[in-house]
């Protein structure tokens, strides 16, 4: 069998200009009252796509998740699920299943009653349902305890229950709310995985809202990066790590070191940027056509800086030198806050490949940092 | 903790339950006396009670409270609480202030003043006093003790529940019969035995607006104690004393093991 990643990588529904999109969120706006919650938004999600919300609490991004359930409807704009106006439609009457923060089990019913109540709801008959309940019950191997009720439950049976019950219908679309968001990190860890997996064997549409970066760069395919209501960046992951679109974007996912410049050279594809605080020149790969004179952003992420007792063979650009301020030890990496003579910190994170490391760095070592031209990204904007 | 029983905290214990059930303890002691005079003790008897189950009026009383506190308490129940459903579902409508006053007024009403006003009414709308007054006005005073009781509850009750009942495809009504009322039904249940107790003992009210040939059992009682207190009302009273305590009796023992189930099922569900 092949691994989830072969297949990954080659679904790109969204880089296919004939594909047509599963959900098509069209200039929608949100307002209670005087608070806009969504901002004029427009998404497109594909057919089988894990689409990850991404944001901070108050950004608008649950808010966009229960609008697609039909808890809310749109002041202005409208929503298309495979090509349907949804407005009007109420949410007993639309094919998505959500899947809730709180998991909102049904206290008074058992495992199996939570479960075959959606199904109940369509008029099924009752030998389906029991089919159904039960391979339901096998996929999130939940087999001990389907007479139990919720409160016989750990966090992570719970969460197991909620999500069973949300694709029993066979949604055409399953929406997740902060759905790992109760457990703790190890449980977190592996539901990830079992979810990513789910999805793939079911073949459904995911939506998910989350403000946990982390969760969203794991399962999703792709990640809209929400903020104050309008989204930031739509893109893989690795494109959201690697590219943003905005300091915003940079700043939000991950570490990064922010430097503001002025464009000083642009040319032979490279773009020079004079840093006046740090006294640093900054040559870079033209990520972006940017004109001489003009006040860009430089984005590098800490583990694509390096730290040298030595002074690297050219220091006219890239470089920089300080002294060792802080050190974090994670096991996995290391990450170091190196304090320019400008007074700025840097951060530089390495990964530790060795068990040992002969004459590690210590604090106020003198050290130089440096990178390549082609390690960080030029922001406009 | 300090756990000791000082001598004060004994007295104030002692003094403090004799003033609430001294008269009560009075009250059954005297249902066994032998003697038809109340104060006079003499010799271990059940005649009274026997002779309260042949007394026609006694008996005639006693179903009409029954029939009223049982129609007027389920009337009240529904009334009441559809009264919490709309006070906390719809949160910001135009004098909602005025609303939730106006449930709660009847509370602190003198009953009097409720009695009175009901009279009023009936005599205006020209409707016979009877059996049917006395179960409106009932219905009238309690509905708003329903209210508060299921309010209480639905405070904390999660919207999400309904909304995942929509979700997964059940119309309104569905979501209100499979989710809603199951999960706050035990607070309808003590609305519903609240609205009952207070049909059963009311006094006033039903005074205000019974007519010919509806007299109920505190109706009845206190008539009868203005000829004088026989023993067969302290046996009736003892009755009533028995019904209500084995009532809050079942009612805790019960509640207090769903606690202690609930509890241990908790504990099991973390530990695996």
């Amino acid at each position: 069998m092949k691994s989830l990643g072969s297949f990954r990588r080659k679904f790109a529904p969204w880089n296919d200009p004939e594909a047509k999109p599963f959900i098509a969120i069209e200039n929608v706006t949100k307002k209670f009252a005087d608070f806009t919650a969504v901002d004029d938004l427009s998404l497109n999600i594909y057919n089988r796509e894990f689409f990850a919300l991404l944001g901070a609490s108050g950004c608008g991004k649950s808010t966009l998740l229960r609008m697609l359930a039909g808890f809310e409807e749109p002041t202005a704009g409208r929503i298309l699920l495979d090509g349907q106006d949804m407005r009007g439609i109420p949410p007993y009457k639309r094919p998505v299943n959500m899947m809730f923060q709180s998991y909102a089990l049904f206290p008074h019913m058992t495992v199996e009653a939570n479960i075959a109540f959606g199904l109940k709801q369509d008029g099924m008959n009752k030998a389906d349902i029991d089919t159904r309940v039960a391979e339901m019950i096998k996929l999130v191997k939940l087999e001990r305890f389907v007479k139990r009720k919720p409160h016989q439950l750990s966090g992570g049976q719970r969460q197991r229950v909620a999500l069973a019950r949300a694709v029993a219908k066979r949604p055409k679309v399953l929406l997740l709310d902060e759905p790992l968001g109760a457990l703790d990190k190890k449980l977190r860890e592996e539901t990830q995985f079992e979810l990513m997996d789910l999805q793939m064997k079911l073949g459904l549409t995911f939506v998910v809202v989350t403000h946990d970066q982390e969760e969203a760069m794991t399962m999703a395919d792709r990640i809209a990066v929400m903020d104050k209501g309008k989204v930031m960046q739509v893109a893989t992951p690795a494109e959201v790590y690697e590219a943003p679109n905005s300091k915003f974007v940079a700043d939000f996912i991950g570490n990064v070191n922010m430097f503001e410049g002025m464009t000083e050279n642009v040319a032979n594809g490279k773009i020079e940027i004079a840093v006046a605080p740090d006294n640093m020149l900054i040559r870079t790969d033209a990520t972006k056509t940017c004109s001489v004179g003009q006040p860009v952003g430089f984005a590098i992420r800490p583990e694509k800086i390096r730290i040298s007792r030595k002074q690297p063979a050219d220091a006219t650009f890239n470089s920089a030198y300080g002294e060792m301020w802080d050190i974090a030890y994670f096991g996995d990496m290391t990450v170091f806050h190196v304090k320019l003579d400008s007074g700025r910190i840097i951060k530089a994170a390495s990964l530790n490949a060795m068990r040992t490391v002969e004459d590690p760095f210590g604090y106020d070592d003198k050290v130089w940092i440096n990178f390549d031209t082609d390690a960080g990204i030029v922001l406009t904007a | 903790m300090n756990t000791t029983w000082s001598r004060f905290n004994i007295a104030s214990l002692v003094v403090g339950f004799a003033f609430l059930y001294l008269p009560i303890v009075l009250l059954v002691i005297y249902s066994f006396n032998e003697s038809r005079l109340v104060t006079v003790w003499a010799g271990f008897s059940v005649k009274w009670y026997v002779s309260l189950f042949h007394n026609q009026s006694f008996i005639d009383a006693a179903w009409v409270t029954i029939r009223v506190g049982l129609f007027s308490a389920t009337v009240a129940t529904i009334l009441g609480t559809l009264g919490a459903l709309a006070m906390t579902r719809y949160t910001r409508f135009r004098g909602r202030l005025l609303f939730s006053a106006m449930i709660y007024a009847p509370l602190v009403m003198p009953e009097v003043i409720t009695g009175l006003s009901m009279l009023l009414l009936f005599v205006a709308v020209g409707m016979d006093r009877g059996i049917w007054t006395i179960t409106l006005a009932h219905i009238t005073f309690s509905m708003c003790f329903v209210a508060v009781v299921v309010q209480s509850r639905l405070v904390t009750f999660d919207r999400s529940l309904e909304e995942a009942a929509m979700d997964l495809g059940a119309t309104p009504v569905t979501t209100f019969f499979k989710v809603t009322l199951p999960v706050i039904l035990p607070a309808v249940v003590s609305g519903w035995m609240l609205a009952f107790t207070l049909s059963l003992d009311d006094l006033v009210i039903s005074s205000f607006t019974s007519g010919p040939g509806a007299t109920t059992l505190p109706m009845r009682i206190y008539s009868q104690v203005r000829l004088g207190v026989t023993p067969e009302i302290n046996a009736a009273c003892t009755i009533l004393i028995a019904i209500v305590t084995v009532g809050v009796i079942i009612a805790s023992i019960a509640n207090k093991q769903r606690e202690v189930q609930r509890a241990r099922d908790e504990q099991a569900a973390a530990r695996n």
